[in-house]
């Protein structure tokens, strides 16, 4: 026994509680008796056992009493029910109570040690059983939705009120606001988050693939069907079934889903009986459901069936405030995946990340953060290292496409703005000398805007 | 250090006179002691359950305690009559923990008990496991994991056989 393993025994005579201590004893046991209920109670307020072995019968307070009191103070504690006297209804009501196992004393030996064998088994069961669930809380809470903003306060709110119910909800928001983050945050907040959530990409399939990636189909349903095969439906029985980009489905298999989620069965493409099951379903999407349904694209019954819980995700140019929280979580999450020491965002760079308009939304962050992480040196991640301009600034003047002297001109304009006109600064990097900048300026007409003026030399205020 | 002596008393043993010398001879070896056979010195009846129709193994073990007063001396009881304690249907044997008393039953250890002809050599080897058994927690030893360990808790007469009548190597026992 690695742990030593305790036990408790309760009952009015003496020698059994002897003979017990004993027996388990030489069993490496921690035996404690008790020879009565306010006895075992104390004794169970100053230590934890493993299993209790209790007497049925007792003067005061009975084991059937005693069995419910221990079962509130620690319900994980294996209680085995002990009596003289068998009787099928004290039995059924001790099981139902919820007591491991009931014995009719004398019990035999080779019993009563597989008994608590499996008794203990149980109790490490359990124990294994609580780790994994912390762990899977854990994990469940440790990268999810970052922002102190109060449009996402609101959101997270509203994820609250809802995870635990059965819901059906619509998660609406543009492409990259974490719609996807939110059905699984609601998910592993929810009764069911011991089950799989299932995603299912609807705009990513042709209707047919959708339709038996969703509903499964039986050996030779179609050509290529070779095998039975379960649909996400059906892998999402006791989970949740998140359907991403559901805007985008035929007409056919709204009629389809539609009556799978009124019903809550579903039939295999090309079978003849329907399975029942259990799931919650999320949506999403980024698009104009209520334009959809107006024109007619979209089921109205359909409409109404998953718009019962909406939230609504705001776009990130919409909650700038977060961005500084964000880029930070990704830098430390990125920095730990790639192993790169990578520890700061210098005040300009997030200067820069603050004013971006985000049309990616939070993907893209990730991502701009994930790339000048790459290029960034020195632990530091930069200005230059980011992959984007600000579309506020000079940099917005820098072309795609354009004439030669036009990239020249925009570039060498945004090379004065970061470097606050300072030539020599600029000169090193643009690679030439300073004689050189002075003919470019001056060959381009570029000016010291007021603004560059104003804030020269000093960080500007986020 | 007093020299360990062992006194093995019958308790309604019918054929002691075969069995409890080759015991005796066992137990010498696996415990470097003198041992001897004595006459029970009390009155086994005081000990005898009518309603179960066995005899109480504790309540043995506590008259058997005051036959062996001396330091360094253990008493094992071996009785031909079947034994229990109060919580349980029958045991083979019983010990007190890192003390000086023992008593084992031949009862459920003989073939015959299970209706099969009786087996002398096996219900000496039983006998010899079991004796060891209880001797070695009057020496302090718990049960032990190893299956094939003596100290291994039989609780069936098929795990008796299943182990073998010497100690594993964590459990050998300071003489």
């Amino acid at each position: 026994m690695p742990k030593q393993a305790s036990i408790l025994i309760v009952d009015d005579e003496l020698s059994v509680r002897d003979s017990l201590m004993h027996w388990f004893r030489k069993d490496g046991f921690r035996v404690a008796t008790a020879a009565n209920a306010t006895l075992a109670l104390q004794v169970l307020e100053q230590a934890s056992y493993d299993v209790v072995l209790l007497d049925i019968k007792m003067p005061g307070m009975d084991g059937m009493e005693l069995q419910s009191r221990i079962h509130a103070i620690d319900p994980k504690i294996v209680v085995i029910m002990m009596t003289a006297f068998a009787s099928v209804d004290t039995a059924v009501r001790a099981l139902k109570q919820g007591a491991f196992d009931y014995v009719t004393k004398p019990i035999d030996p080779d019993e009563l040690s597989h008994l608590v064998g499996r008794a203990l088994k149980e109790r490490s069961l359990e124990a294994e059983n609580t780790q994994l669930r912390e762990t899977i809380a854990e994990l469940s809470s440790g990268d999810f939705i970052v922002g102190d903003s109060p449009a996402m306060q609101n959101v997270m709110g509203m994820i609250a009120q809802v995870a635990q119910t059965n819901a059906t909800v619509m998660i609406r928001g543009e492409s990259g606001t974490g719609k996807e983050l939110v059905a699984r945050t609601i998910h592993a907040n929810s009764a069911r988050k011991y089950f799989p959530i299932v995603p299912v990409n609807c705009g990513a399939l042709p209707d047919t693939l959708l339709e038996s990636e969703l509903f499964g189909h039986e050996k030779g349903a179609f050509t290529g069907a070779q095998f039975r095969r379960k649909g996400r439906l059906e892998m999402a029985d006791n989970g949740t079934l998140f359907l991403d980009e559901i805007g985008t489905i035929t007409h056919k298999m709204q009629v389809d889903l539609l009556r799978v989620l009124e019903s809550s069965e579903v039939m295999r493409l090309g079978g003849s009986h329907p399975v029942k099951l259990d799931f919650r379903v999320i949506c999403a999407t980024h698009e104009d459901l209520e334009k959809a349904v107006a024109e007619g694209r979209f089921r109205q019954d359909l409409y109404y069936r998953i718009n019962v819980f909406a939230i609504k995700l705001p776009a990130l140019r919409e909650r700038r405030g977060d961005i500084p929280t964000l880029a930070n979580h990704f830098l430390g999450r990125l920095a730990s995946e790639m192993d790169k020491r990578v520890s700061e965002i210098t005040p300009e760079a997030m200067q820069k990340l603050v004013a971006y308009e985000w049309p990616g939304n939070v993907r893209e962050l990730a991502n701009a953060i994930e790339r000048a992480m790459v290029v960034s040196r020195n632990g530091v991640v930069g200005p230059d290292d980011l992959p984007f301009s600000i579309a506020s600034g000079p940099d917005a003047a820098l072309p795609g496409t354009g004439s030669l002297a036009e990239m020249e001109k925009a570039h060498i304009a945004a090379t004065l703005v970061r470097t606050n006109w300072n030539i020599t600064q600029a000169a090193d990097v643009l690679e030439i000398d300073r004689a050189t900048l002075y003919n470019k300026i001056k060959k381009y007409g570029l000016q010291r805007s007021p603004a560059d003026v104003a804030t020269s030399g000093e960080p500007k205020p986020s | 250090m007093p020299e360990a002596r062992i006194h093995l008393v019958p308790i309604y043993l019918p054929n002691h006179s075969t069995v409890l010398p080759r015991l005796a001879e066992r137990l010498q070896k696996t415990f470097v002691a003198t041992v001897t056979i004595r006459p029970l010195g009390f009155d086994p009846e005081t000990t005898f359950d009518s309603s179960r129709g066995q005899y109480h193994a504790t309540a043995l073990l506590e008259r058997l305690l005051d036959q062996a007063r001396a330091p360094g001396t253990r008493i094992l009881g071996v009785a031909g009559v079947d034994l229990f304690i109060p919580i349980l249907t029958y045991v083979f044997g019983e010990a007190q923990l890192d003390g000086s008393a023992a008593v084992v039953s031949v009862y459920r250890l003989d073939n015959a008990h299970y209706g099969l002809s009786s087996d002398d050599k096996l219900l000496v080897d039983r006998l010899n496991k079991e004796a060891i058994h209880e001797l070695g927690h009057t020496h302090g030893l718990l049960h032990c994991q190893r299956g094939d360990c003596v100290m291994h808790s039989s609780t069936y007469v098929g795990d008796v056989d299943l182990k073998s009548a010497a100690f594993c190597s964590r459990c050998k026992p300071a003489r």
